[in-house]
């Protein structure tokens, strides 16, 4: 079991139940299948015509002493995921992640680091939108839901993380599974249909092909996940951490 | 005044109401040429029946995008998604034709009936590359 507060996440010992022989093998067998079909523990938490509830809340870790400053391959992979084709336009081209590159004035010390929706526990574009178009899924994934949308663009200027892109032109070449076009907000939905399809958002996919491992995704409700295995025994942070925002994305080594 | 509605309902409505109809449709069938939409075939069998999807396919479609975004509910049935994977025609080279090319699915009853889908402002038009595992 899992206690969220704000601005931390505490985790307490599970208490396991006595399993039984029959319902034991069951899982034995559900478990090799798992093992066998390449897909996560994930894919089976939920019955396909079963809503997402908030026995889950997925996070990303991203571990910034291993994110290497010329490497763009998240970003990359974010772009084609979800066919974020620009206009050769940088000022105004959606972007739901980018590289920031940070230096200590004092030290001299060079960071880089993915930067996109944080997934807030208390988001901020939820508070500010009128229409309820900005939304917090059961499960923590932030999403716009586009066909409300106004394009009024009051959640960018209310995110803290600059998170948030608008549609300014016509869009063509979409991918069925990510939906965009012209006067609607937005942002990285987690590659909500891959995590919907028990897999790992293509960022994180990217980064652990390309040797890296900088980024861990996973559920930060679930004591057992690596990721929260990680959260709990190292330490993190969250950007802007004062905000009180219990963001779902947490950076290390910052 | 009640038997004089009832009675001029009975006359638009009754037999004899229906062969004046008919009378005066022939001739306006005559000036208006606009073809009956003939959209063609799906490659599969539809979840509904046709008469019932020509209805009320845009209420499942509201029905199932609110289910799929907000509760992460994404079984086929229903699905905009699944709807365009059957209905987009296969071209012999292995690519598709966008369902709102002139004379597919989509376009063809929409332009008929005058209606603009905002669907495809945002939606694919086609089903995706099986490259991406789709």
């Amino acid at each position: 079991m899992t206690t969220e507060y704000q601005g931390r996440i505490e985790i307490e010992p599970v208490q396991t139940g006595e399993i039984e022989p029959g319902r034991r093998g069951f899982l034995g067998i559900m478990t090799a299948a798992v093992a066998g079909s390449g897909l996560s523990w994930i894919a089976l938490a939920r019955a396909p015509d079963a809503p997402v509830d908030d026995k889950s809340r997925w996070g990303i870790l991203i571990d910034a002493t291993k994110c290497p400053a010329d490497c763009t391959a998240c970003v990359t992979a974010c772009n084609t995921e979800n066919a974020l084709l620009g206009h050769n336009r940088p000022t105004s081209d959606a972007q739901w992640l980018r590289k920031v590159q940070l230096k200590d004035k004092a030290t001299g010390r060079t960071l880089s680091l993915p930067v996109g929706c944080q997934h807030c526990k208390s988001p901020p574009c939820v508070d500010v939108c009128p229409t309820g178009a900005s939304f917090r899924r059961a499960d923590g994934i932030v999403l716009v839901d586009k066909h409300i949308c106004i394009g009024c663009r009051y959640c960018m200027m209310a995110c803290p993380y600059k998170a948030r892109s608008f549609g300014h032109e016509e869009t063509h070449g979409q991918k069925p599974h990510s939906p965009r076009g012209k006067g609607t907000v937005e942002a990285c939905t987690l590659c909500v249909h891959r995590v919907d399809a028990g897999q790992n958002p293509a960022c994180v996919d990217a980064c652990q092909q390309k040797g890296h491992g900088a980024m861990i995704f996973g559920d930060l409700n679930d004591p057992n996940s690596p990721i929260a295995k990680r959260l709990a025994t190292e330490p993190s942070t969250q950007l802007r951490e004062v905000l009180n925002l219990n963001t779902g994305v947490r950076y290390q080594g910052l | 005044m009640f038997n004089f509605i009832s009675g001029v309902k009975k006359r638009l409505w009754g037999r004899g109401g229906m062969v004046w109809g008919l009378l005066l449709a022939l001739p306006l069938t005559a000036v208006c040429q606009v073809p009956v939409p003939a959209p063609p075939k799906a490659s599969g069998r539809c979840v509904e029946d046709t008469q019932f999807m020509r209805r009320n396919h845009m209420m499942l479609l509201f029905k199932k995008r609110n289910e799929t975004m907000r509760q992460g509910i994404r079984t086929p049935t229903h699905s905009l998604k699944k709807c365009i994977e059957c209905h987009a025609q296969r071209l012999p080279d292995g690519s598709y034709r966008p369902v709102t090319d002139e004379g597919q699915f989509c376009r063809e009853c929409h332009s008929y009936a005058g209606v603009h889908p905002d669907c495809f402002d945002c939606h694919a038009t086609t089903p995706d590359a099986p490259a991406h595992g789709q």
